[in-house]
């Protein structure tokens, strides 16, 4: 429960954040995606089931404010970037931060290489070494150098949680 | 050890595949009811207005106090306000100098022909602030602080400091989004002001980075535009209220087939220092039925 409460809480903290300061943060018009960071982080760190339903309320967020007039766009890639993240889970140790930035690096890449190719290559936009270079590379780069200082925050929220979870349950459950 | 031990009772959960399978369903049907209708989600707008907005609303305004504190403290302050004024003052003459230009143009040929009436003069309008941006790097929409609350519409024009910024796009209760001029996705129609050429002004989120927006289909031959020439928002756009500035042209280039010219605007506005905008409060739509 009480992990669900800080989920919402990085969610709705990450989108505010990302629609307002970041905007003014950016640098040449280009700013990170930090729901990108909360949805790999989820799905890397607990399980598939929460990478995808943290995936999909990110995407459905961006999708009300932001969508091109469809709705359910970017909550069905945020959700399958949710789902693969969440397929790392067994490998993911908390202390290790390789894994982490690796995942987010290649999620923020699949996620602007999608929408380049779903909302500019299909209208005819060919030059895509162009949108490589101003467009994908800056985000990857710029959402990198967030995540050093945001996952570590969504990493101790959620730690406290779960030693917090475990300490109430431990008697319940088996051993 | 009795064998009688409750067992609990297992909670129910779906298994994972089938829970992307679900909402990779919900997502695509979702897709569908939107595109190919013209259903627009009302009450999941003024949840999420109700929800976020504030919070944005709060937080930009913080930004904006301490970025102002900032600049007072880099600057002189009476050099910022002489500032601001000329800035206002260039604002009202451009919009004065395109009104004055545009009802020569109209006195010239429409009124004398048809004797119509000043049907577009002195629009209603209300101003608004931006309180946040496009999430993305895709696309450069952003979202202002009224809604249907006070009065706005979808499609209604937005302009700045006396140029079109763009149209509302998405309504709730106390934001809209308004797409600018200058996104990827945005076509205007318009019009050279001196020679009354048609031409489609898109935007391009190549040509952005040097702040200029493309235009195309230009059928220029009697070879009458010139650099420097203004571009309004044409009387044929059936979303753009006619003779809005949106900026001047930078380039022209003679395209393959040599029919049709494209090239560049430098538009009126600076979009990336976009922080109040007006809201003209009367859609083409109504104006025409009037």
């Amino acid at each position: 429960m009480k992990r669900n409460i800080i989920l919402f809480f990085v969610i709705f903290v990450s989108f505010i954040l990302q629609t307002t300061v970041f905007q003014t943060l950016s640098f040449g018009g280009i700013s990170p995606n930090l729901l990108i960071i909360v949805t790999a982080s989820y799905g890397f760190m607990f399980d598939k089931k929460y990478g995808m339903a943290v995936g999909f309320i990110c995407g459905f967020l961006m999708d009300i404010f932001y969508g091109n007039g469809v709705l359910g766009f970017y909550a069905l890639i945020y959700l399958y970037i949710g789902a693969a993240n969440g397929a790392f889970h067994q490998i993911f140790y908390q202390d290790d931060i390789k894994l982490p930035l690796a995942l987010i690096t290649a999620s923020d890449f699949v996620y602007s290489f999608v929408c380049y190719v779903l909302l500019f290559l299909l209208r005819g936009r060919f030059s895509i070494g162009y949108y490589f270079r101003s467009v994908i590379l800056p985000e990857i780069v710029y959402t990198i150098l967030v995540t050093v200082f945001l996952y570590p925050c969504i990493l101790f929220l959620n730690r406290n949680v779960e030693d917090i979870e475990r300490g109430d349950n431990s008697i319940g459950k088996k051993i | 050890m009795s064998p009688v031990v409750k067992r609990k009772r297992k909670k129910f959960s779906i298994p994972s595949k089938y829970l992307l399978l679900i909402l990779t369903g919900v997502c695509v049907s979702l897709m569908a009811i939107t595109f190919f209708t013209e259903y627009s989600p009302a009450t999941i707008n003024r949840l999420a207005g109700y929800i976020i907005v504030p919070f944005q609303e709060g937080v930009s305004r913080v930004g904006t106090w301490i970025s102002i504190r900032v600049d007072e403290l880099g600057e002189l302050r009476i050099v910022l306000q002489e500032n601001q004024e000329l800035k206002q003052q260039i604002a009202d003459l451009t919009v004065e100098n395109t009104q004055l230009q545009q009802d020569k143009y109209e006195l010239n040929n429409l009124r004398e022909l048809y004797q119509l009436d000043t049907q577009y003069s002195g629009y209603d309008k209300v101003g608004a602030r931006v309180i946040a941006r496009d999430s993305g790097n895709w696309f450069h929409a952003f979202t202002i602080d009224k809604g249907t609350d006070d009065g706005l519409t979808l499609d209604m024009n937005v302009i700045a400091g006396g140029g079109l910024v763009g149209r509302i796009v998405d309504i709730g209760p106390n934001w809209a989004k308004v797409n600018a001029v200058i996104n990827d996705d945005s076509n205007v129609s318009g019009m050279v002001l001196a020679s009354s050429d048609i031409l489609m002004v898109t935007g391009s989120l190549e040509l952005m980075q040097d702040g200029v927006i493309g235009f195309e289909q230009l059928i220029d031959s009697k070879e009458q535009v010139e650099l420097g020439d203004k571009v309004v928002t044409s009387n044929i756009s059936d979303k753009y209220l006619p003779s809005i500035l949106i900026g001047y042209i930078s380039e022209i280039n003679q395209d393959a087939n040599n029919i049709t010219k494209s090239g560049t605007i430098t538009p009126a506005v600076d979009f990336e220092h976009i922080e109040e905008v007006l809201v003209i409060l009367k859609t083409k739509q109504q104006v025409g039925k009037e």
